[in-house]
């Protein structure tokens, strides 16, 4: 392994220092509990918190900021964030409107985000995301794993709440956008965890793992790399079999980098499956193309398709001020 | 013969000694079918806790159950965490409105702590995970005390109950926790949560035992 480190325990703490000084207009860290929150607090309007293992930069922190989210509590790498996290997060960021919770569906952070809201003295909700149409149940989830997918959601509830909408209105509008979006991974190397060391697991110059998850948990299958134009349309239909979109259905499309696969090779994904939407007929409308949901150093990219109606367009492209998404402001 | 501080204090100790001296195994039934990181997270909050036995000390029962799971809470994170910090916080709750004075409440006690795991991981028996070992432990708890049996048959039928369990998590299709997605490839490896529990069960009633 040869990564840029000094010393392993003190690798996340490092990281996250950097990241708020670099962002020193945006947001402000909080150490002991660990989290990070809006450089200046939000008033009257749903608090919105989210959160989940370290390793995915920019998600969740690189989300903070006017139209998304008001904090995050990152966990140790791959590992979730624990309720005084959440707690301490929660008592920061509230503004009378109650605290909206965005959590990715793997177990770990499913419980303990579970348990920090049965201790919130706050009206709370909780928008569970599973866009990842790869599996069911696997090496830490039960049900499809929350991906990507979980930056579209984020985006858009933040932006209705930074409108003034409720709690329950908010959280609707998240559960309406997971309905209706689908992701699928692909891998052409492992990711390594710090601590680890070593990959994650093996896989030779010949392979790729087909609906990979973000911590490097199996997908669907191990195949025999070929060219790009294929492997994206088997990604392309088990998406369209997912979702099973109209003809003429708009469409946001993502194409996110997993860590280590340069952008040029995301565009030309991007090409391939832009091209077999339009032989759908379905219209990508929005577009996004770049690291969103990453799995540390894995060279692998996910594509994530959005059904798109007015309400969730409107709040795609409000303004949205974060270290990791601008626009319109 | 009540739930004393001391004994927990005790126990706590022997599990973090318990949990060392199987290192091996531990690590390579999650190795097998798990996400390797099982061993660890054991191990490092065993002696969050047996270090903090003297915070401990001078707590009533229930309290020390509670704090017990509250640091849990916020030293294991991923799934461990709230897992066995919902074992400890229900158990603390059941202690404090019931007692914990003879056998039976003890039992009782047990039983709560084994049903917050199953309410927060949302898993039965048959799943292949610690419930395995901890469902028909907590029966047997029950149903040899309400017999009326000795705190020595006790802790033997409890910690047959556990050996049997953990046995039967080897043939078993894991459909929750760290083996879930690995389908018929989990079949034939016992359950590391379920190696775990087993470990303490057997140190906790091994401290019974020697008294």
């Amino acid at each position: 392994m040869k990564k840029f480190l000094n010393n392993i325990d003190n690798m996340l703490i490092e990281s996250l220092s950097g990241f708020a000084t670099a962002h020193a207009d945006l947001v402000e860290l909080h150490l002991e509990p660990n989290f990070l929150t809006r450089k200046n607090k939000a008033k009257n309007k749903v608090a919105i918190i989210s959160g989940g293992g370290s390793g995915h930069e920019p998600l969740h922190a690189g989300y903070i900021g006017y139209g998304m989210l008001d904090a995050a509590c990152p966990g140790q790498v791959f590992t979730s964030p624990t309720p005084d996290q959440m707690l301490a997060a929660a008592e920061a960021v509230h503004a009378d409107k109650g605290v909206l919770f965005i959590v990715k569906n793997y177990a770990g952070d499913v419980m303990n985000f579970e348990m920090a809201a049965e201790m919130l003295p706050f009206e709370h909700d909780t928008i569970l995301t599973s866009d990842d149409c790869a599996v069911v149940n696997s090496t830490y989830t039960t049900g499809r794993r929350g991906v990507a997918g979980t930056v579209i959601i984020e985006k858009c509830v933040g932006s209705l709440a930074e409108a003034g909408a409720d709690l329950q209105t908010c959280k609707a509008l998240g559960d309406k956008i997971n309905s209706r979006t689908a992701s699928i991974g692909v891998a052409l190397t492992s990711c390594t965890v710090p601590a680890a060391g070593r990959p994650t697991f093996d896989i030779n110059e010949t392979e790729l793992e087909m609906g990979v998850g973000i911590h490097g948990e199996p997908g669907r299958r191990r195949e025999a790399m070929r060219e790009t134009d294929a492997i994206v349309k088997d990604m392309v239909d088990a998406i369209l079999t997912d979702l099973k979109p109209q003809k003429n259905q708009e469409i946001l499309l993502l194409v996110n980098g997993l860590g280590a696969t340069p952008l040029m090779e995301l565009y030309l994904i991007f090409n391939t499956a832009a091209k077999l939407l339009n032989q759908h007929h379905i219209q990508i409308t929005r577009s996004l193309v770049g690291n969103y949901t990453t799995a540390i150093d894995m060279a692998g990219a996910s594509i994530t398709v959005c059904l798109l109606d007015d309400e969730i367009k409107e709040h795609w492209d409000s303004p949205a001020h974060t270290p990791a998404l601008r626009w319109s402001i | 013969m009540s739930l004393k501080t001391s004994f927990i204090c005790e126990s706590a100790i022997a599990i973090c000694a318990a949990i060392d001296s199987h290192e091996a195994e531990i690590e390579s039934l999650d190795r097998a079918i798990g996400d390797g990181d099982h061993y660890i997270n054991m191990k490092r909050s065993s002696e969050v806790i047996a270090s903090m036995v003297n915070e401990l000390k001078p707590l009533p029962p229930d309290e020390a159950l509670n704090k017990i799971g509250m640091k849990l809470l916020s030293t294991i994170g991923g799934a461990s965490g709230p897992l066995f910090a919902s074992f400890f916080m229900s158990m603390a709750k059941v202690v404090k409105h019931n007692g914990a004075n003879n056998p039976l409440e003890i039992a009782a006690a047990f039983a709560a702590g084994v049903q917050g795991i199953m309410q927060r991981g949302k898993a039965e028996l048959g799943e292949k995970t610690m419930l395995d070992v901890l469902i028909p432990a907590s029966t047997t708890f029950t149903i040899s005390a309400a017999a009326g049996k000795s705190i020595t048959e006790i802790c033997q039928a409890v910690k047959a109950a556990a050996d049997e369990g953990l046995e039967n998590t080897r043939n078993l299709v894991a459909t929750k926790g760290r083996a879930a997605g690995l389908g018929e490839r989990a079949i034939g490896h016992l359950d590391a949560g379920a190696k775990s529990c087993q470990v303490m069960i057997h140190a906790s009633c091994n401290l019974l035992l020697k008294s």
